[in-house]
Order: C-alpha cells, then sequence, then structure tokens
C-alpha cells in the first residue's frame, strides 16, 4: 500500500459562466522519500490536484469523483474534523509567494508557534524552542534573533525557508510544494532546492513538487506527472518522461525550450493556444495543437495505456490496436488536416 | 547568433553610466541607492547583448536609463556615434530606440483598441499623413506579428498573454526603430508560448535589421537569443563574453555560480552537475559592500576585495571581467 493512493480524481469549479473541470482523471501513487513532480502550464489543474488532496479548495470548488487514500484512509467526504487532524500534521503544503503567505504584523516566531501548538500538545516554552530548532534546521542563521523579527525583515528566500520550517514543524509524511521556488532568484533557488532535497534525506518525507519548470522537475524528482488542461498526459519516471517521451505535449515542451546544449537554432514551439477549460473539446484535449492529430483525437479521449513498467500514457499514437480497433467499429482514424481542427485557434 | 551578421561598428555605447536614486532615510537625509553603478558596454549593430542578473541587480535600470526614461546620474549614452544630451536629442532617439515591457497585461491601456495601442507612437511622433496611411501601417505591424486584422478593433482583455506581448512588440516596432530595448518580454508567458514568442525575436531581427538589449533572468532563454551576454551584481557589471564562451567557462566567481544554479531541462545532466551554492543573500543596495559587491559571498574573497573596486578589464578576447583574484581561481 502507497503512503497516498489518489485514484481518478475529478474536481470541478461551479461558476457563473459554467462547470470548469479543472482536473479530469488523476491517479497517482506517492511513496515514503519519494519526490513527485507535477508539471504542467498554467490551467493545467496541477496546483488544484494538490489543493483537492488537502482539500483547501476555493468555496466553488467541489471533489466530484474519485478517491485520495492517506495510509489506507479514505479523505474524499471524510470530513472537515478528520481533514483537520491530516493538513499539517500528515500532510503539509508551502506555496509559490513566500510574500504573501506569512502575516505581516505577527513576528515569524509567533507565527511559527502558532502552527506548532495548533498540532501538538507543546506548551509555549516547548513550542519557542521546537520553532527554533526547525529555523536551524532550515538554515537560518540566529534563530532566535530572528524569532523576534517581522516578515518584511526577511528576504524572499529567507521567508520561503520559514514556511518550509512551518510546515515541517509537525514531522509531516508528506510535504506539498506549491511553485516553491518559482517567485526566487535563480542562486537563492539553487538553495532551496538544495535545502529540500537535504531535509527529505533527513526526516524521509514524499514531496509532491508542483512546477512548470522542466529544469526543477529534472534536478528534483523521481517520478513525473505531466498534465494538460486538468488532464494527465503521460506519467512515469524522470527518465521515462525526459527520454522515452510518448505524448506529444510532452514531446513538445521538451523541444520548445532550450537546452544545455542548443546551438542557437530557432526553437520548436507548440503552436496555438492553451485552450478554454469552459469549453473543453470532447476528444484529447490537446489534439487541437497536436501536430500529428487524427479524427478519433478530436471524437474519443484516450485511455491510460501502459508503455513499461514505469511509464503511462494518454495518446492513441500509442495505442495502435485500439485505433486499429475502433476503425473496424467504424470510427475515423484518418489523420486530420490542419484547418479542420476545432476547439481553438491553430495560430495564435 | 552568429559573428558573421554583426559588425564591428558599436551601434549603442554606455559609458560610465551611473543612476542614483534618492531614498530618505529620516526626516531631512536621503541616501543614494546606486541601482547603475558606473557600467560601461557597447551593444554593436544587428547584435543582440544578454543581460542577466538576479533581482535588485539594476539590469532593468540600465535598460530603462539607456531610453533617457530614468535621467541618468551621470555618465554617457552615444547611439550611432552621437552622444544623447539635449531634448532634441532624446526626442529623435526615441524614434530609433523603443522597448518591450515585461508584463504583457499591465503594459496595454485597457480602454484602447489593439489600432489605438499600436498607432500611439505614430500618433505621437506624427508619422503619417492621412488617416488611410496610419491604418495600412498598423496593419502592416500586425502582420509581422503574426495578428490578423481582425484583432484590430478588439481590446487587450480578449488576447492572451502572448497575443498580448505581440501586441507590445508591434506597438515597439511601429516607429521603426533600429534598437529594441526589451525587458523580460517572456518572462510572464507559459512555457509552449515562449518559444512562438523568442522565434519571433529572431525573426523580426533578421528580417527588420534589429539590435537588442535583451534583459532576462532566464539564462537558457538568454543563452539561446543572445551573441553576447552581460552579468550583472549589484549595480555593477562584473562580466562579459560571447554567449557561449560565458556559459560554459565563466570566470568570475559570480557567474559560475549563476550558470551552475541554472536548472537543466536533462536529468542526467541535473543528477551529475556540481552547483556551487552560494550562502546567504544579496546585500541591500542601500548598504553595499565597500570594493566588489561580491566578496560578502564569494569563497575566494581576501582582504583587498573590501579596499577597491577591481576593474572591469579584457582578460582574454572580449571577455571582460571584473575579479581581483581572476588569475588565481582560474588556473
Amino acid at each position: 500500500m502507497a503512503l497516498l493512493e489518489v485514484r481518478d480524481l475529478h474536481t470541478s469549479f461551479f461558476t457563473d459562466a459554467g462547470e470548469v473541470k479543472a482536473v479530469n482523471g488523476v491517479s497517482f501513487n506517492l511513496d515514503y522519500g519519494k519526490v513527485l513532480g507535477v508539471v504542467g502550464e498554467s490551467g493545467s489543474g496541477k496546483s488544484v490536484t494538490a489543493y483537492s488532496v488537502m482539500q483547501i479548495l476555493a468555496s466553488s470548488g467541489k471533489i466530484v469523483k474519485g478517491s485520495i487514500k492517506y495510509d489506507g484512509r479514505e479523505l474524499v467526504n471524510a470530513g472537515e474534523d478528520v481533514m483537520k487532524t491530516i493538513r499539517g500534521n500528515k500532510i503539509s503544503i508551502i506555496f509559490q509567494d513566500p510574500m504573501t503567505s506569512l502575516n505581516p504584523t505577527y513576528t515569524i516566531g509567533k507565527q511559527l508557534m502558532e502552527a506548532i501548538m495548533l498540532h501538538t500538545d507543546r506548551d509555549k516554552k516547548q513550542a519557542w524552542d521546537r520553532a527554533v530548532e526547525m529555523l536551524r534546521l532550515v538554515n537560518v542563521n540566529e534563530p532566535e534573533k530572528r524569532m523576534k523579527q517581522y516578515p518584511f525583515e526577511f528576504s524572499g528566500g529567507m521567508r520561503q525557508r520559514v514556511m518550509i520550517a512551518m510546515a515541517l514543524a509537525c514531522e509531516p509524511d508528506i510535504l506539498i510544494a506549491d511553485e516553491p521556488t518559482t517567485a526566487l532568484d535563480v542562486t537563492i533557488q539553487a538553495q532551496i532546492l538544495e535545502l529540500m532535497k537535504d531535509i527529505q534525506k533527513k526526516l524521509g518525507m514524499a514531496i509532491i513538487l508542483i512546477t512548470h519548470d522542466l529544469g526543477v522537475v529534472a534536478q528534483m524528482c523521481d517520478e513525473v506527472i505531466v498534465m494538460y488542461a486538468g488532464s494527465v498526459c503521460e506519467q512515469g519516471t524522470a527518465d521515462e518522461i525526459f527520454y522515452n517521451s510518448r505524448h506529444e505535449y510532452t514531446k513538445g515542451l521538451l523541444r520548445s525550450i532550450p537546452t544545455a546544449d542548443s546551438d542557437g537554432s530557432r526553437l520548436k514551439p507548440i503552436t496555438g493556444t492553451p485552450i478554454d477549460l469552459l469549453n473543453m473539446p470532447k476528444g484529447c484535449p490537446f489534439a487541437p495543437r497536436c501536430e500529428h492529430a487524427m479524427r478519433i483525437c478530436l471524437k474519443e479521449r484516450p485511455d491510460r495505456l501502459q508503455i513499461n513498467a514505469d511509464h503511462q500514457a494518454n495518446c492513441w499514437m500509442n495505442n495502435a490496436e485500439a485505433v486499429r480497433a475502433a476503425g473496424e467499429a467504424g470510427l475515423d482514424v484518418t489523420a486530420v488536416r490542419e484547418d479542420e481542427t476545432e476547439g481553438g485557434e491553430k495560430h495564435e | 547568433m552568429s559573428d558573421t551578421k554583426t559588425n564591428e561598428r558599436p551601434l549603442v555605447e554606455v559609458k560610465h553610466l551611473k543612476e542614483y536614486f534618492p531614498i530618505n532615510v529620516g526626516l531631512f537625509r536621503s541616501k543614494p541607492l546606486k541601482a547603475v553603478d558606473d557600467v560601461s558596454f557597447s551593444i554593436r549593430k544587428g547584435e543582440t547583448l544578454g543581460l542577466v542578473g538576479e533581482s535588485g541587480c539594476g539590469k532593468t535600470t540600465v535598460g530603462r536609463t539607456i531610453l533617457n526614461l530614468y535621467k541618468p546620474t551621470s555618465g554617457e549614452i552615444w547611439y550611432d556615434g552621437k552622444l544623447i544630451k539635449t531634448k532634441a536629442d532624446i526626442e529623435e532617439f526615441r524614434t530609433k530606440a523603443t522597448m518591450v515591457f515585461q508584463d504583457p497585461y499591465s503594459s496595454l491601456n485597457p480602454r484602447m483598441t489593439v489600432e489605438d495601442i499600436i498607432g500611439e507612437p505614430l500618433d505621437v511622433h506624427k508619422m503619417y499623413k492621412t488617416k488611410e496611411e496610419r491604418h495600412e501601417r498598423i496593419l502592416e505591424l500586425m502582420g509581422h506579428v503574426g495578428l490578423n486584422s481582425e484583432h484590430a478593433a478588439r481590446y487587450a482583455h480578449e488576447f492572451s498573454g502572448g497575443q498580448r506581448q505581440r501586441i507590445g512588440i508591434a506597438r515597439s516596432l511601429a516607429v521603426n526603430p533600429e534598437f529594441i530595448v526589451c525587458d523580460e518580454p517572456v518572462s510572464a508567458l507559459d512555457v509552449s508560448i515562449q518559444a512562438q514568442v523568442i522565434n519571433m525575436f529572431d525573426e523580426l531581427q533578421e528580417k527588420l535589421g534589429l539590435t537588442y538589449l535583451f534583459i532576462a533572468h532566464d539564462l537558457l532563454v538568454v543563452r539561446h537569443i543572445s551573441d553576447r551576454i552581460a552579468v550583472m551584481y549589484l549595480g555593477k557589471m562584473v562580466e562579459l563574453a560571447d554567449a557561449n564562451e560565458i556559459y560554459s567557462h565563466p570566470l568570475h566567481p559570480y557567474s559560475k555560480s549563476l550558470m551552475s544554479a541554472v536548472p537543466v531541462p536533462d536529468p542526467k545532466i541535473a543528477r551529475a552537475n556540481q552547483r556551487i551554492v552560494l550562502s546567504g543573500d544579496i546585500p541591500s543596495p542601500l548598504n553595499a559592500p565597500s570594493g566588489c559587491p561580491f566578496r560578502t559571498r564569494c569563497q575566494y574573497a581576501t582582504p583587498a576585495c573590501a579596499e577597491a573596486m577591481p576593474d572591469f578589464k579584457e582578460v582574454s578576447k572580449n571577455h571582460f571581467v571584473a575579479c581581483h583574484r581572476v588569475a588565481e581561481i582560474n588556473q
């Protein structure tokens, strides 16, 4: 049994404009000591997946289907009382923006102690000691002095360290990091990523790392989920995803970024624009931008296909048999011409 | 990209540029914030100079000061062999040099149509005789950046981030500039859209013979688009060299750690990469260290580094470094 098992998770937001299906059928397992990367662009549903696990969705958001099991316990519909024992204690989260996630009117010490006293039965003195210990763990110099300071006296990197200290204060089994270094400079990002790896080695927890930066994924993650428009494109070990991509979106992403040995020739961008989540196409969400799209891609969502033991992909291209069967069943599986794609402009 | 398309004549020359902002530190006292402190460089015609550094290092201020959006505290800006000094110089200069901004959301007026946004520089510089001429020029500009004529009557909020950035670029092209300061033009865009816009910068450069100062913090993007790269730290330029040279053989300790910190999108390289992780944060530019600004975080610093700012000198052909110990640490 995995530490965290997510099965066929569907999360929607019910807005005045209609239902926005932010997450459509995400499944994954997470074990102790592993780093799972969730990559995707804005609106791909990577953060909503994490917020669903924590059940901290905005009031219009709801898990409509699926199961989230932590240590064998079902969390979906488990109720707020159960979630309160999970959040912070067992699963913690740090957010992208360390500037806004701390309260500017309280000292760092007070905010750290609040988190500790809420989740454990330590008294004030013990909570203070624990907070100092945590600041030391995340390499904040002179922690006793820093405890009495306010967030504005901390730099961005230091604030993110405080957030990590707070998230880890109750020794959670899982740390969810939602774009933890996006707001930071490159050299500070390197410090924070190094710190997260170190602490993980010391404490052995699992990390879900949400990011749009494939470089950060390559550096940090054991396993990767690639998301597009709320759906999983493919998932597997980092090596499989980077060196044996089996989904056109992943391939396109890897082609479109400059690499360490790029020679200055033109990048190969993914054409078109991200799709409108209110107006999802029926078939594969990436089909309108996919240069190899077949007619079946516009009509039917591809199933998850096991590529090998470490790799699954949701793309019709990998499933020659299914395509043949669909062809025999009367579905059109020929390639589409560019001008026939629907659901979005082909060129910006 | 290649050396062949650039020639040696500098189009833009920046000499000992300083930009200090007064910051109030008491009721009647103010202190200069040295955003840019004695920076000199030149950009050849047709080349792309990348300018990198972390937040607060002064890279954006350099770009804005070159265009005289801030009046330089001291120093000179030469354009095409001519010193930009008087108001008339600046006015003329601004028809040759423009800017593309980082945020495609806040840099476009939400109450103007795309046609008026792109046409505004034409209005300001009175660059047309008839309404038809203005309209035609706008459509031509929209064509350059891959927008359709039907987009002209729409408002900025109707477009995605990538398309807005195209509108911003069309506006900066309106006056037929030769030189464009691009201030983090792709940072706010999604990965799959970034490549479209980067390619467009490349294509426009080829088609219109543009010269770019490309300011960004994403080193892989900068290396891709630039011929040469300059690295800044706390208002000073610490290194300047060919893009590939500085990426593979950085000489300044700060550039070394910056290059090693780049997250490379390749797991095997990333795992093998020996990162030089710097301790501490960038000091506040209000209390910059004496001597070399990097000495407080530099593993090679000696007491001598606190004494004087090292000269920005050419250590090998076209490779400039400001470090007292550059020879010793790169043996």
